[in-house]
């Protein structure tokens, strides 16, 4: 009852933030949306008592990576509106609708495989094969315990290798976003506009 | 009221991806390409989790973490090529990302 509840709530907002951030013209009111939805992914996180990860996705989802997004938007002043109706790319709109139409037929399927080999004492096993054996979830060890031994020895290279990743992503950040001083500017409309023929002039204009 | 099974957290996870895939396609702006591409990592970590206590793996949601860990470092490349366009070219759009070349 009361799961039945947080989902149908969490449900509500994942799924409106998550219009939000496709429908909004605003790039600012897409990022406040998308702050929505990974709230909501956090609460269903903790319906599904892992705890740990619903901490995780609050402090680096809603706490970093969106305040750097909302961050770029403000420095660069591109808070504009764009419009959506201006169709760049031929049949753009048609790829986009067949991509919606078959992940929603994929996802109808898999409710459907769901509601028709499952029981309430018996769930399906249609969609996910045997019952995980490597790493039971204990009874009376706390999930951070769990999360904390998988990642230390089954895991172990992964987690070497995100090391590395991490210390990658910050140099390429860093070599992208130097100003360097030998890097002549595009060339700008006599207006201030965009480059002609750009997408941007159409956009701006 | 209907009791909930792992089964509506998966669709959730469906419905959110293709929210986000669509929006990939659709919008044109980069930062919310971005964005869209993170509602679609959550998407998966929503059912990396659900399965992982579907099947009382502990490992579903250890890789979570690295999900989260690659999202990021994707985040911060990505604002540092969409910041590197939007300082040469004010107003670009994904289509202009080619004035980045050489």
């Amino acid at each position: 009852m009361v799961e039945t509840v947080t989902f149908l709530v969490a449900a509500l907002i994942i799924l409106g933030g998550a219009v939000g951030v496709i429908a909004s013209r605003n790039a600012v009111h897409a990022a406040l949306s998308l702050v929505a939805t990974l709230f909501g992914i956090a609460v269903l996180f903790v319906a599904q008592e892992a705890h740990l990860l619903a901490a995780v996705q609050v402090i680096v989802y809603t706490g970093a990576i969106v305040v750097l997004i909302l961050f770029v938007i403000m420095l660069l002043g591109i808070d504009r509106i764009e419009d959506v109706h201006l169709e760049r790319l031929g049949g753009q709109r048609a790829l986009a609708a067949v991509l919606g139409i078959g992940l929603l037929a994929g996802a109808g399927l898999v409710g459907w495989t769901w509601l028709e080999a499952g029981t309430e004492d018996e769930p399906s096993r249609a969609l996910t094969g045997m019952r995980g054996a490597t790493d039971p979830l204990v009874e009376g060890e706390s999930n951070i315990e769990q999360i904390g031994r998988v990642l230390f020895t089954d895991y172990v290279l992964a987690f070497e290798l995100t090391a590395a990743l991490l210390t990658i992503a910050v140099i390429g950040a860093v070599v992208l976003a130097r100003r360097p001083g030998d890097v002549a500017a595009l060339p700008v409309h006599p207006d201030g506009g965009a480059p002609e023929g750009s997408a941007a002039e159409e956009v701006a204009g | 009221m209907p009791e909930v099974t792992e089964g509506w957290y998966l669709v959730l996870g469906a419905l959110l991806f293709t929210i986000g895939a669509v929006g990939v396609v659709l919008r044109r702006n980069p930062l919310v390409m971005l964005m869209c591409v993170e509602l679609m990592l959550n998407a998966v970590n929503l059912t990396f989790v659900t399965f992982s206590r579907m099947l009382g793996d502990v490992g579903g949601q250890a890789i979570v973490f690295f999900v989260l860990v690659v999202a990021a470092a994707e985040v911060v490349v990505g604002l540092g090529i969409t910041v590197a366009l939007l300082r040469r070219l004010p107003g670009a759009t994904a289509d202009d990302v080619s004035y980045l070349r050489g």
